[in-house]
């Protein structure tokens, strides 16, 4: 277990390390130029272009960049800015080119409206979705489930945004039933209220396609070997539909799960813009729309960081439901 | 030692040599109680092309202390005659009618309670391939005592004991410790035995083995044979064995009943039908046999495949593989499904009046 999971921590460091390397690379190749971004409209000039340059390191060479940022990451660095010195500690993920405000900070500011963004909309989509899909597999073929199959595909197969849109008008603002998302220092109760309208509605689209997997894993473990003998021992339904089928059924929803969760921790662009959440997507979108390379980086390996960790929650939650698979 | 029990066995000796009109199943005065009695079953399964007619009209017994073997090729109705008498099919996808009695219950139409009640206890099945047949997540102790948890009122700890115990019975080595192993752990044989612990749990009056050495190793499956042919004389239990094998039906079987196309087509004391098979079907069965006295280029193949169950030939069924069928007048096979009939202790389907006479013939040919 332990050289497992050195092992993991081995693949997890180089995976982020190209990532941090190929956001960089990608930033400096493409259009973006923050120097552009930050000038002020009405007085910007060739010298003023090229101060902001030089205040921010942008001309010096990427790779001097780079290894500077890849430093700040492992043993922290003083960052000049604007005459002021800056002590930005370990793990640095420096400071926003715009705000002058250390994108660590940013981000853990926003991650608590994402992470419980998150976590109500599993549950939603988990109860709502297994449930579904356990009922439609046990009655399969019968018109209750093609009327499932139906609703679910039509249902995630309209675009997301023109659900969340259509929920967001009619539910939070014509007829006003869940309300309006704040921010975490309004207190708990108005913070958790604000989260529950995007939460049902992206949980409900998430759904549709859990509805589907749960439905054809269960009727795959329904029609096993083992649940045959299962129910030839003389045990109740129950039992051998929840005890024998469905906890096979559900280790490649584990999988999917995974995925999905590390999608959501790291911020739902579109959710959290429509529906004003304070959260990571949002911080991504702005941060991007600004050329704000720190900011931009700090997103992206919080986001990566969370698919290596999700990734390794899925292997060790497999090796528990699952006794042939060995962490290794 | 027990490979074949029957051998000395003077009943089925005398019944062997001295015919009687009642069919064979029903021949030797020491025969055990019917345990199971299937009359007139039939199963069918809707499909998109129309009603599969898995097994149609089929009648036999299983008694005490004996040992059918249901033979025929896949897809002959074996396995879901025997899947019926534990009620295992799906009733909204299947349709069966006819009688099953279970030590004198009737299980066709029988509500979830009664089934409950006789699966394991009165009935319990071996599946043909261990490893599926287990649940890759449970330990194998745990999935024994679940079965004696079902049926007897008793604290886990005791039905814990008991998987142990069974788990010896049948001869695994350190039983303790492989109770609490996955079925992973296990080697293909163990596996099968541990199968056999748990079709033997409750004891039950009925085994239904189902192709129980399909997926062994051959020198695997001698030893399955004579584990279930030893329990069989200790627990006094009819055993149903399922299998494609011929081989393995001449070692275990007393009775035996060959199926084709969802019908039986040869009922009988086994020694006298594997000696001479009278339905032109069996008769290609042994013949695709190979042989260890003969020298034997090729062997010996039935021409064509079985037929669609959707759509059965008219007629005999077996009419478009049949090799004698030019020696019955007329196009008797092809209009007229043939009875049943009994001819000496057995039941054959066949239009030739005397057919044992033709095939030895064509044995000769």
């Amino acid at each position: 277990m332990l050289v497992y999971l050195g092992k993991r921590m081995l693949m997890a460091l180089s995976v982020l390390l190209t990532v941090v390397v190929a956001t960089f690379l990608l930033f400096f190749m493409g259009p973006s130029d923050p120097a552009q971004a930050l000038c002020p409209d009405t007085k910007c000039n060739d010298a003023k272009l090229s101060e902001i340059r030089h205040a921010l390191k942008l001309d010096r060479p990427v790779s001097d960049q780079l290894s500077e940022y890849l430093r700040g990451m492992v043993a922290g660095r003083q960052i000049e800015y604007g005459g002021t010195s800056l002590d930005c500690k370990a793990p640095c993920l420096g400071y926003s080119f715009r705000s002058r405000v250390e994108v660590k900070e940013a981000v853990l500011s926003k991650f608590p409206s994402t992470a419980m963004l998150a976590l109500m909309t599993m549950v939603m989509f988990l109860v709502t979705g297994v449930t579904i899909g356990v009922y439609a597999a046990r009655r399969r073929g019968t018109r209750l489930d093609r009327l499932v199959v139906g609703v679910s595909q039509v249902v995630g197969s309209i675009p997301s945004y023109i659900l969340l849109l259509l929920f967001a008008l009619y539910l939070t603002v014509l007829y006003p039933i869940f309300p309006r998302a704040t921010g975490i220092n309004d207190g708990a109760g108005p913070w958790l209220a604000g989260l529950i309208a995007p939460a049902v509605i992206l949980g409900l689209i998430y759904s549709t396609s859990y509805v589907r997997f749960t439905r054809a894993s269960m009727i795959d473990t329904l029609a096993q070997d083992y649940v045959r003998t299962a129910r030839s021992k003389g045990i109740s339904e129950q039992r051998v539909v929840y005890k024998h089928a469905f906890r096979a059924a559900m280790s490649p929803v584990v999988t999917i799960l995974g995925l999905d969760m590390a999608g959501l921790l790291s911020g739902t662009l579109i959710t959290e813009r429509i529906f004003e959440v304070d959260g990571m997507g949002r911080l991504a979108i702005t941060s991007l729309g600004l050329d704000d390379l720190p900011m931009i980086m700090g997103t992206v390996l919080v986001g990566c960081f969370l698919v290596v960790l999700m990734n390794l929650l899925v292997d060790i939650a497999y090796s528990f439901i699952d006794p042939r698979v060995r962490l290794s | 030692m027990t490979a074949q029990p029957h051998a000395d066995d003077p009943t089925v000796a005398v019944a062997a040599t001295e015919p009687e009109p009642i069919p064979a199943a029903r021949a030797g005065k020491d025969d055990g109680e019917v345990v199971l009695e299937i009359t007139d079953l039939s199963v069918r399964f809707p499909s998109d092309e129309g009603p599969v007619n898995a097994v149609q009209g089929l009648s036999y017994q299983a008694r005490l202390g004996r040992t059918l073997a249901i033979v025929g090729e896949s897809g002959s109705g074996k396995s879901v005659s025997t899947m019926a008498v534990l009620g295992l099919h799906n009733p909204k996808r299947s349709m069966i009618t006819g009688s099953i009695l279970l030590d004198g219950e009737e299980v066709v139409g029988a509500d979830e309670q009664t089934m409950r009640r006789l699966r394991s206890s009165t009935a319990a099945m071996i599946f043909q391939d261990p490893l599926s047949a287990l649940h890759p997540f449970y330990k194998v102790g745990g999935q024994i005592a679940e079965a004696y948890l079902a049926h007897n009122n008793v604290s886990r700890e005791v039905a814990r004991k008991r998987a142990v115990e069974m788990l010896d019975l049948v001869g695994i080595p350190n039983p303790q410790r492989r109770a609490k192993q996955y079925p992973h752990e296990f080697s293909g044989g163990m596996r099968q035995r541990a199968m056999i612990a748990l079709g033997l749990v409750n004891n039950p009056k009925l085994l239904i083995a189902d192709e129980p050495t399909t997926a062994l190793d051959v020198t695997v499956q001698a030893q399955i044979l004579d584990l279930i042919n030893n329990l069989q004389m200790e627990f006094g239990s009819a055993v149903i064995l399922i299998t494609h094998d011929l081989g393995v039906v001449a070692e275990v079987a007393d009775d035996i009943l060959v199926m084709y196309a969802g019908r039986a087509v040869e009922r009988g004391l086994a020694k006298d039908v594997l000696a001479h098979p009278m339905h032109p079907y069996t008769y290609a069965l042994l013949q695709s046999l190979p042989s260890t006295h003969e020298d034997q280029d090729q062997l010996l193949t039935i021409k064509g495949s079985p037929p669609s169950l959707v759509n059965l030939p008219p007629g005999c069924s077996f009419h478009p593989r049949c090799a004698v069928r030019d020696r019955v007048p007329g196009d008797l096979c092809v209009t007229q499904l043939p009875e049943l009939r009994p001819i000496g202790t057995r039941q054959v389907r066949c239009h030739l009046a005397d057919p044992e006479r033709v095939l030895e013939e064509e044995m000769r040919a």
